[in-house]
C-alpha cells in the first residue's frame, strides 16, 4: 500500500517552508432519535454521535495541487458506524492540455436530486445516512484530456471499497444484518481487482451530458443469506464483475431542467436497463419574498423490479425545495417517494440553517411507511426518525 | 459593436431622440471597458439588516472578456465557511438566457442551474443575479432623461428598460453616468410596481492600467425592507491570462 509514501509527502508539505497552505473542516455533534422501540433486542433505541472532517489543500504555482481530507465518526450505540475513512488524498498534476489525478478521490456522476443511478466510482457509505449521498474514498488514477469537443475521462481503480452496513446494535440496518466481514467476491482478486472506467462528457448549448462504461466490481452488493459461525442468520455482500454503460443528460428550458440518468448492467444476475427521469422547476420570489420554491418530480424505472439492491426501482418521488434567500442561508427540502408496485412510501424532511459565521444545524426526518414484506424497507417500518445535527465550520 | 459605434457617433447631439441619446450614452459607456481582456479581484459583501447586525460573506471573482459575447465570469466562495469552496460559473450572453454552472465541493457534483432566477437574491444580499451579472448593452433599452450635477460631478441621466421584462424584477433604472469618464456612481432600481425598490452608489473609483475604473465600493439599499448589502473590492488584478480552459465545468471541479 502506497499510503505510508502518501504520508510522508504529506509531512514533508506540512513543514513550514510550503507554500499555499488551506486548512478547513468542520466538526459536528449529531443525535438520532427513533420514534418507536426498536424490534431487535441488541439494537439501542436511540444514538449520539460526533463527527470530524478536516481538509488540508496546498497548491503550487501553475495549479498542480494536494488534497488531504480525513473523516472520523464515534457512534455511542453502532460499532459499524463508528469508522474512519480517507475521504480524499489525492495529488493532482495540471498539464497544459491534460490533468492527472493520483491518489484517493471522489467523483460524481449524475444529474437528478433524489435517485442517484449512474454514480459508480465511489462505494456508499451506508452507515453515514441512508439517502446514499456520502461516500467513502476511492483509490484511483484519474487521467482528465478537456478538449474543445468535450472531456475524456480515463479511471484505473487498482483498489475496491467494500459497501458499509450498519451493525446489529444500530436502528436502519437489514434483517438479519449485513456480515461485512465475511464479504465474499465472485473475482478471485477480491478488492484487489483492479477497475476500468471511461467517460465522455459535454455542454452543447442548454444540454449537459456525459455517457461512460464501467468495467469491474460492482459497487453495488447483492446480499445472499446465510449462517455466521455462531450459527445465526446474517446476510453476505456478493460482489460481482459487472459491466455497465451508463448516461445522464439534463436540458435547460427556462425554468424548466429536464433530467435522465440510464444504464445497463450485465454481470450481476440477469443483463437489465435501469432509468430515472424526472424535471425540476422553480418558482422565483414566491409570495412576493426571496424565496424560491422548485418542484421536483423523479420516475424510477429498475428491469429487475423487486429483485432490485437499490431503494428505488419502481417508483416515484415527488419533492419540493424551499430556499429561502436569506442571510443564513435557510433552506427546505421535503421528499415522498412510492413505491409504484405496491403501497411502500417513504418521506423525508431536511432543513437547515447557518448561525454566525461558522455554525449550521441540520434538522432531518424520515418516515417509512406502509414498507411492503418483499421490500427493502420491511426492516426499517419501526425506524422513522429525527437527526439533529450541529456542525462548526472552520 | 463596432457597427452600433459608427451608427451613433459620440458625442450624441441635440439632434437625436432621447432614445438614440440613452443608447449612445450606454454605447459609449461599454466601449471604454472594451479590451480588460480579463480580471480578478476579492470581493467582501457585508449584509446588514434593519437592526444593524451584520454578516459577511469573502468571495473571489473572475472575469474573462468574450469577444462578441457577454463575459464568462466564476465566483468563488471562501465565507461563511460551510459554503467555503462553493463556486459560480456563468456564461453571460447578449441574447436569451445565461449558461449557469453551481459546483457543489461536498459532493464534487457540477450543477447547471436555471438562470431565468434573474431577479432572485445572490446569497441572500440585496444584489439580485441580475445587478451583478454582466452588464450587457443589449439586455435593456435606454432613454437619456437629463443632465445634471451629481455629486460634484457633471452626469448624464438615463433610464433603461430591461429587455426580458417577463423574469427581471425591474420595469425601470434610472443611471447617473458621469460625462468625463462614463462611469455609473448611483442606480435606482423600480420594482414591478414601478415603486422605488432599491438604491445602488459607486464610490472609490480607482483606474487599472491606466484606462479601466472600477469602484473601491458598491453599497445597495432596500427602501421596502430596510436591509442593505456592501460589495468592498480589494485585489483588482487585470490581465492575469486567463483562458477559456479556466471557465469550463472541467476546470470548475478544481476551482479554489
Amino acid at each position: 500500500m502506497p499510503l505510508m509514501a502518501w504520508l510522508l509527502s504529506l509531512m514533508v508539505l506540512l513543514t513550514p517552508q510550503a507554500l499555499g497552505h488551506e486548512f478547513s473542516g468542520h466538526v459536528a455533534a449529531e443525535g438520532r432519535f427513533f420514534l418507536d422501540e426498536p424490534i431487535f433486542p441488541e439494537q439501542e433505541r436511540n444514538n449520539a454521535s460526533i463527527s470530524f472532517q478536516p481538509e488540508y489543500y496546498h497548491e503550487w504555482k501553475g495549479g498542480s495541487s494536494f488534497i488531504f481530507v480525513p473523516f472520523a465518526r464515534i457512534d455511542n450505540a453502532d460499532d459499524e458506524r463508528s469508522h474512519v475513512d480517507i475521504r480524499e488524498l489525492n495529488f493532482l498534476w495540471l498539464g497544459d492540455t491534460w490533468e492527472l489525478r493520483v491518489g484517493v478521490g471522489k467523483v460524481f456522476w449524475g444529474v437528478l436530486e433524489f435517485v442517484h443511478l449512474v454514480d459508480v466510482i465511489n462505494q456508499t457509505d451506508l452507515v453515514e445516512s441512508i439517502d446514499g449521498e456520502d461516500k467513502l474514498g476511492q483509490p484511483m488514477i484519474n487521467f482528465t484530456l478537456p478538449r474543445d469537443w468535450g472531456v475524456m475521462d480515463l479511471f484505473v481503480l487498482p483498489y475496491f471499497r467494500e459497501r458499509t452496513f450498519p451493525g446489529s446494535e444500530g436502528r436502519l440496518r437489514t434483517s438479519p444484518v449485513v456480515d461485512t466481514d465475511n464479504a465474499i467476491y465472485e473475482n478471485n482478486h477480491k478488492e484487489h481487482h483492479i477497475d476500468f472506467a471511461v467517460r465522455y462528457s459535454h455542454s452543447l448549448g442548454n444540454l449537459d451530458f456525459g455517457i461512460y462504461q464501467f468495467l469491474g466490481t460492482g459497487r453495488e452488493p447483492t446480499l445472499l443469506s446465510d449462517l455466521n459461525e455462531s450459527g445465526l442468520p446474517v446476510l453476505i455482500p456478493f460482489y460481482e464483475q459487472i459491466n455497465q454503460t451508463g448516461v445522464d443528460l439534463q436540458l435547460v428550458a427556462g425554468e424548466w431542467l429536464w433530467k435522465l440518468e440510464a444504464l445497463y448492467r450485465t454481470g450481476q444476475g440477469e443483463d437489465f436497463f435501469a432509468f430515472v427521469g424526472g424535471f425540476e422547476y422553480t418558482f422565483v420570489g414566491i409570495f412576493d419574498t426571496n424565496a424560491d420554491l422548485g418542484v421536483i418530480c423523479e420516475l424510477a424505472y429498475d428491469g429487475r423490479d423487486d429483485e432490485a439492491t437499490t431503494i428505488f426501482e419502481n417508483d416515484v418521488v415527488l419533492g419540493l425545495r424551499a430556499t429561502v434567500n436569506d442571510a443564513a442561508s435557510t433552506v427546505l427540502l421535503v421528499g415522498m417517494s412510492q413505491d409504484l408496485n405496491n403501497r411502500s412510501k417513504n418521506i423525508s424532511i431536511e432543513a437547515s440553517r447557518r448561525f454566525g459565521n461558522n455554525i449550521k444545524a441540520t434538522l432531518e426526518g424520515y418516515a417509512f411507511l406502509n414498507p411492503s414484506e418483499d421490500g427493502p424497507f420491511y426492516s426499517l417500518r419501526t425506524d422513522d426518525f429525527i437527526r439533529f445535527e450541529v456542525a462548526y465550520y472552520f | 459593436m463596432m457597427i452600433f459605434s459608427l451608427l451613433f457617433p459620440l458625442p450624441a447631439t441635440a439632434a437625436d431622440s432621447a432614445e438614440e441619446k440613452g443608447l449612445a450614452i450606454a454605447l459609449e459607456e461599454d466601449r471604454r471597458d472594451n479590451g480588460f481582456g480579463d480580471f480578478i479581484a476579492d470581493m467582501l459583501m457585508t449584509l446588514r439588516n434593519k437592526h444593524g447586525q451584520k454578516s459577511i460573506r469573502k468571495i473571489r471573482v473572475r472575469t474573462l472578456e468574450v469577444k462578441n459575447d457577454g463575459d464568462k465570469t466564476l465566483t468563488i466562495f471562501d465565507n461563511p465557511r460551510d459554503v467555503k469552496g462553493t463556486a459560480f460559473l456563468t456564461f453571460s450572453h447578449k441574447k436569451g438566457d445565461d449558461d449557469q454552472w453551481l459546483y457543489l465541493p461536498a459532493l464534487k457534483r457540477v450543477k447547471r442551474i436555471s438562470s431565468r432566477n434573474k431577479s432572485g437574491s445572490f446569497m441572500g444580499s440585496e444584489f439580485a443575479y441580475e445587478d451583478i451579472s454582466s452588464q450587457e448593452v443589449e439586455k435593456y433599452t435606454y432613454k437619456w432623461i437629463r443632465d445634471e450635477e451629481y455629486d460634484g460631478r457633471e452626469c448624464f441621466v438615463i433610464e433603461r428598460y430591461p429587455v426580458d421584462k417577463k423574469n427581471s424584477g425591474y420595469t425601470q433604472q434610472v443611471i447617473w453616468i458621469d460625462k468625463l469618464e462614463y462611469r455609473p456612481w448611483k442606480i435606482e432600481y423600480f420594482d414591478r410596481k414601478s415603486s422605488l425598490f432599491k438604491t445602488l452608489t459607486f464610490n472609490g473609483y480607482q483606474k487599472y492600467i491606466d484606462r479601466f475604473w472600477r469602484p473601491d465600493k458598491m453599497n445597495m439599499v432596500n427602501h421596502q425592507n430596510g436591509k442593505s448589502t456592501e460589495l468592498t473590492w480589494s485585489n483588482y488584478k487585470f490581465r492575469v491570462g486567463l483562458k477559456d480552459k479556466d471557465f469550463n465545468k472541467n476546470s470548475l471541479k478544481r476551482v479554489r
